[in-house]
């Protein structure tokens, strides 16, 4: 039977490194962005992922023997930038000080030479489309905007172009938490109502949760995972992955492999775990295992429930949070371990000092990739 | 109360007198030095000549009458024309060295050094390492004769090109340093920008580089432009025959015995420059107003 026929992706990376002198900056990145997707890059600062969105840009040129990039299935790795048919918005946005926002928006449409109406008529368009009236904004200058009608102004100017591709550089970053949310939302209603492809670089979690279809992941020039938010978040393929994005408990182990069924991981300190053995199990020997916080329960030492994995730990601390609760415990061998618990108004039952029982479904257990 | 104590109190007792004070030594110095002799050269140029130098005490226009003459303003003209040309050439040359110094990373410092380094130099010293470079038996033409280019020295120095090189070299750096404050502010992501929505290099530098750019070039011009207006060591080292007003003027003090005529030349260069600049409001001052969409 043939699998239905995949749209062509519209940017592809087929192992792409860059390196600046004898430092890597990317390293053999590979992946696809699907045309009309969210596609966000999810990094901590020097993660190489900005150096990914400049190569893709054109800004950079990957290394001689550095891969491949393909837009719309051509390759383009000499491309230079006004040749690609990509918009931008760049992290300060970049707006030229000395035009209007109108000029500003017309920039590239004086460059492709349209005609004079027809640049008046689309560049009213694209205000309009980012929400900015354009008899009040056009003849402002950028200096005279607040930031995010700036960020508004940046969205219109690479919008007015009909780009394939919209590539966004900490768009939020430099916004107050307020109008964070919302550009997160307009930026959400632009990808929807356009249909153009956006990739974004953040080094927010959060901010990549809300806005990507899929997340890539990076850390130290290398692609750890690609995954839509709920994949990455409960199914961290690294130790990395499951430490950047959001909290981990981390559980290290020796493990004996049953294909099909539950694995065991012998612990250290003589206590055991298990966890569902992977479809491509590594090899036995030294394995990590992630868990997610709120996957996890404290339960009085005897108490565990059957089928349920079950390691002692001792109660360090309380914090509360409102919505849940963190409960922080230290398993037998000093491994720490956070627990969320719901807020339900009742009185917290746990003590400092106190004897529990951590436990988890075997089957939430992610074994992670070294 | 002690002095300095009733000074303190005198300046902060009615808003303004802080700023007044502050003022005051600078504005000693150019009263002292700038507008008193602007003074007596404006009484100067309204006497009559003396015999041997000085003035006699008597009204005349006559000094005006003759600076407007055919003779003299082709020679303003020409200083005009010379002034232009170097502060062209200077923009012309001085553009790439700022671009280039700015985007120099680390050697910066050590560029911006080798720019300022000619002011530690005496400008006497300079225009006759020029000399010795350019004349007949100079550097540039024993080298030409080495390499069997010329068997008859090529003439380079007492040529208006002289004149020019001597003008530009020094002028240069007055270019420079404020062209290479204004690229250096300039942020690279504004050409990203205007090269990802389309801009090839020529249109990046006309379009953004050069507007930007507009108040340092502005700047430079007026500091190359009216001090070679004056120029009087080059044009009198390297020019020969070619007179022009700094050469003019200091004749009429020394040789010529005309005070009169050289502070009355002194007051219609300045006119000019004046007029020109009251004319033309462009650039440097406010900026222009934003354009729109046509």
């Amino acid at each position: 039977m043939m699998a239905p026929a995949a749209p062509p992706p519209i940017v592809e990376f087929d192992r792409v490194s860059k390196h600046f002198g004898a430092t890597p900056a990317v390293r053999a990145v590979s992946f696809a962005i699907q045309p009309g997707e969210v596609f966000a890059l999810l990094g901590p600062s020097g993660c190489g992922k900005t150096t990914t969105l400049r190569l893709l840009a054109g800004f950079e040129t990957p290394d001689a023997d550095g891969g491949t990039i393909r837009l719309a299935g051509e390759v383009v790795n000499a491309r230079r930038p006004y040749e690609r048919r990509l918009g931008m918005v760049f992290q300060h946005y970049a707006l030229f000080p000395h035009l209007s926002v109108e000029r500003n928006v017309a920039f590239g449409l004086e460059q492709a030479r349209r005609p004079a109406d027809e640049i008046r008529r689309r560049v009213r368009a694209a205000l309009e489309l980012v929400r900015l009236e354009p008899d009040t904004f056009g003849p402002r200058r950028p200096d005279a905007l607040s930031g995010g009608q700036r960020q508004r102004v940046a969205l219109a100017r690479a919008l007015v172009l009909e780009p394939r591709l919209l590539l966004l550089d900490e768009p939020l970053g430099a916004l107050d938490l307020q109008l964070r949310k919302e550009m997160q939302l307009e930026l959400k209603r632009l990808n929807r109502e356009l249909g153009i492809t956006f990739v974004v670089v953040t080094h927010d979690q959060a901010e990549a949760l809300v806005l990507a279809d899929r997340i890539a992941v990076m850390g130290g020039g290398r692609l750890h995972q690609v995954g839509t938010p709920a994949e990455v978040y409960e199914q961290p393929r690294t130790r990395f992955v499951a430490g950047f994005l959001g909290e981990a408990v981390v559980l290290a182990g020796r493990a004996a492999w049953r294909p099909g069924g539950l694995g065991t991981v012998q612990r250290a300190d003589g206590s055991a775990f298990t966890v569902a053995t992977p479809a491509a199990p590594p090899a036995d020997g030294e394995v990590e295992v992630a868990l997610r916080p709120e996957w996890l329960d404290l339960v009085p030492p005897g108490q565990a429930p059957a089928g349920e994995n079950a390691l002692p730990a001792t109660v360090e601390d309380v914090i509360y949070l409102g919505e849940t609760l963190h409960v922080l415990a230290r398993l037998a061998d000093g491994s720490p371990a956070r627990v969320a618990l719901r807020n339900e108004g009742r009185p917290v039952p746990w003590r400092r000092g106190d004897a529990a029982l951590l436990v988890w479904d075997p089957a939430d257990g992610q074994v992670l990739v070294p | 109360m002690s002095a300095r104590r009733r000074l303190l109190a005198w300046a902060t007792a009615a808003p303004g007198r802080a700023g007044a004070l502050l003022l005051a030594p600078g504005a000693l110095v150019l009263v002292a030095l700038v507008a008193i002799p602007l003074l007596i050269m404006a009484g100067t140029s309204l006497l009559e000549r003396g015999t041997y130098g000085g003035v006699e005490r008597a009204l005349s226009g006559a000094a005006y009458a003759r600076a407007l003459e055919p003779l003299y303003l082709r020679i303003l003209g020409r200083t005009a024309a010379y002034a232009v040309a170097t502060t062209a050439l200077c923009a012309l040359v001085g553009f790439p060295m700022a671009w280039c110094i700015a985007r120099a990373g680390r050697w910066r410092g050590a560029l911006l050094f080798l720019v300022v380094l000619p002011f530690w130099t005496s400008a006497l010293v300079r225009t006759y390492a020029m000399m010795f470079l350019l004349r007949d038996s100079g550097v540039v033409n024993t080298l030409l004769r080495a390499l069997g280019g010329a068997d008859r020295p090529l003439h380079l120095l007492y040529t208006p090109g002289a004149v020019l090189l001597g003008l530009v070299t020094t002028a240069l750096p007055f270019m420079v340093l404020p062209l290479y404050a204004t690229l250096e502010r300039l942020d690279p992501a504004l050409l990203e920008a205007a090269e990802v929505l389309g801009a090839r290099p020529w249109a990046r530098f006309a379009r953004v580089i050069l507007p930007l750019a507009a108040p340092g070039l502005a700047a430079g011009a007026l500091l190359v432009f009216v001090p070679t207006l004056g120029a009087l060591l080059v044009p009198d080292l390297m020019g020969g025959k070619t007179m022009l007003l700094g050469t003019l003027v200091q004749g009429q003090f020394g040789p010529a015995r005309d005070w009169p005529f050289g502070s009355a030349l002194s007051f219609v260069m300045m006119g000019l420059v004046l007029l020109g600049f009251l004319l033309r409001r462009g650039p440097g001052g406010v900026a222009a107003p934003a354009e729109r969409v046509p």
